[in-house]
């Protein structure tokens, strides 16, 4: 692997940038192989390198039936944080988070990571205590978060309209640790350092059965033709579904759109990532200077990637209340996403009913930032065949226990999550 | 923007209406068992295709209906009351 360097940058550049070539393979399927991962996103990926980097497994593929970077690891708003409630999500995702501390180095490529802080804004009493009980939990788990009031909020953000009559903003809960990545260099940087590792990634190959015999899995039947595998992983975001009956199961999953907004290219504006929890609305500006920003789920269940219309009016009728300013600027983009909702809204990692195949899956709409705790611990899962401490709680069985993960208490609802 | 007709009011547009999920799960009998409980309550078969759903004319007459949508191109197939049958096409694709 061309390792990139600033040495390296100016070396090329002096040569016309004729130097630096693909950043990974363009594999062909071989016919069979130890790990067979479905999807090429950002999990899959990170399955792939982690697989090979703290495992040693590196006869992997991963195969992709579009190119990389195209699914919703290129399409989410590009928010991580760990500012969960419940003990075990928090430490799942402060784990993802101190990977992104490091990930740059590790996969020797900018991905950008940002730590510029995630505020959640405040506008009742009661959402103040709820949110303060969960800074408590957090600090319990030894992460940072800050309780801000009004006028800290306004300071940070002069671009907030705390004083508006339906939902005033009374304060803010800050974790500076939080913030941004770029999200398509992750999807590349993993593909790079996967590949530099042995890793096949198979593009333009999508996966349309999965071979059993006598229970156990046996490899996927594929447009490009039937790979064998000892090890089968589903990583396919908004389609585990779909997987699962072709491996003869049902799981506790809808399929369900979000949709993301950037604005035309602005001066440095907002400095950090602004949730509104009135109105479900969130904000940041991206490097290039365009405001991205989101809303809820279109709310049924649904394949196709474009998203409605009330929604959008929905999203910026939220934007504007929060930040009457939004109102000048024009949106350039939107789009979709589809995503697997979980019913419980929390994420699965687990092995399957099919023996040897294994999920990572049931993300809602917030499973970039656990992008490198999410392949780190399914990689574990695949290699060992026991499921890694921090995800002990992300099991099928759950459902049959009684045990789920319901972090706001909406019951099992896939759309009200 | 899907635009569903309701057997009481008329085609009206879906902000007026409250999604409530899958109408081909069903309630299984009360000593059915763990399994079939299970299924119930978290298992769904997430078609891409044809798709038995419950929505509420919420902003209308308040009535559920039950509505058959394609969940890869949005057509709206059948409408009908909640005890009607409606049957899904062969290919659910
Ligand atoms: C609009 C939007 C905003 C979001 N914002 C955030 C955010 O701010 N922060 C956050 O943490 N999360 C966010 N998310 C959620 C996050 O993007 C996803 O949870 C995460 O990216 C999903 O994992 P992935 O990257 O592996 O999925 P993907 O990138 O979708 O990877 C799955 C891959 O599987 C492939 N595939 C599917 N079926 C097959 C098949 N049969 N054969 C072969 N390949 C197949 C797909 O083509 C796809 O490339 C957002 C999501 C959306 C849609
Ligand atoms: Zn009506």
């Amino acid at each position: 692997m061309l390792r990139y360097s600033g040495f390296r940058l100016a070396y090329e550049a002096l040569r016309g940038h004729r130097g630096w070539g693909p950043a990974w393979r363009k594999a062909a399927p071989k016919a069979s192989y130890d790990v067979v991962i479905v999807g090429g996103g950002g999990h899959g990926l990170a399955t792939a390198y982690y697989l090979a980097k703290n495992h040693g497994i590196t006869d992997v593929a991963v195969i992709e039936r579009g190119g990389i970077g195209l699914g919703n690891v290129g399409r989410n708003t590009t928010i991580i944080r760990s500012n969960y409630f419940s003990r075990e999500n928090i430490r799942f995702y402060d784990f993802s988070l101190k990977l992104w501390e490091g990930l740059e180095a590790d996969l020797n490529y900018n991905a950008m990571v940002s730590q510029r802080g995630a505020l959640n804004l405040v506008h009742a009493d009661g959402q103040r205590d709820l949110l303060a009980r969960r800074a408590n939990m957090m600090r319990l788990e030894g992460v940072d978060t800050e309780l801000l009031d009004k006028v800290a909020v306004k300071r940070l953000v002069p671009l907030i309209d705390t004083e508006n009559g339906r939902f005033p903003v009374l304060g803010g809960f800050l974790q500076r640790r939080g913030g941004t990545v770029r999200h398509d260099a992750v999807a590349w940087g993993y593909a790079r350092a996967a590949d530099a590792r042995g890793v096949d990634i198979v593009e333009q190959c999508e996966v349309t059965g999965i071979r059993r015999e006598g229970g156990a899995v046996a490899g996927v039947e594929t447009t490009r033709g039937f790979v064998g595998a000892r090890k089968v992983v589903l990583a396919v975001a908004g389609h585990s579904s779909r997987l699962a009956e072709m491996a003869g199961f049902r799981l506790p999953i809808e399929t369900h759109v979000l949709q993301a907004f950037v604005s035309e290219g602005v001066k440095p504006l907002i400095d950090l990532v602004v949730t509104y929890g009135a109105g479900h609305f969130y904000i940041s500006q991206s490097d290039k200077g365009g405001l991205v920003f989101g809303g809820a789920l279109d709310g049924y269940n649904t394949y196709a990637r474009r998203g409605s219309l009330p929604m959008v009016e929905d999203v910026l009728a939220a934007g504007v209340t929060l930040m009457p300013g939004l109102g000048r600027l024009r949106v350039l983009r939107q789009w979709g996403g589809a995503m697997d909702m979980s019913l419980d809204g929390n994420p699965i990692i687990a092995a399957t009913p099919v023996t040897n195949l294994y999920l990572n899956g049931g993300w809602c709409y917030g499973g970039f930032k656990a992008i490198p705790a999410g392949g780190f611990t399914t990689a574990y899962l695949v290699a060992t065949g026991a499921p890694h401490p921090l995800i002990a709680h992300f099991g099928l069985e759950r459902f049959r226990d009684g045990r789920v993960i319901d972090e706001r208490g909406v019951g099992p609802y896939a759309w009200a999550h | 923007m899907l635009r569903i007709p309701c057997p009481h009011c008329g085609v009206r547009d879906e902000i007026e209406f409250r999604y409530r999920g899958d109408a081909s799960v069903r309630r299984p009998a009360g000593e059915a068992g763990m399994e079939a409980f299970l299924a119930h309550v978290y298992e769904r078969a997430n078609p891409a295709g044809w798709h038995l759903e419950w929505w509420q004319h919420a902003a209308g007459c308040r009535q559920v209906l039950k509505v058959r949508r394609h969940t890869v191109t949005h057509e709206i197939g059948a409408v009908g009351l909640p005890g009607d049958d409606l049957p899904l096409p062969e290919a659910s694709a």
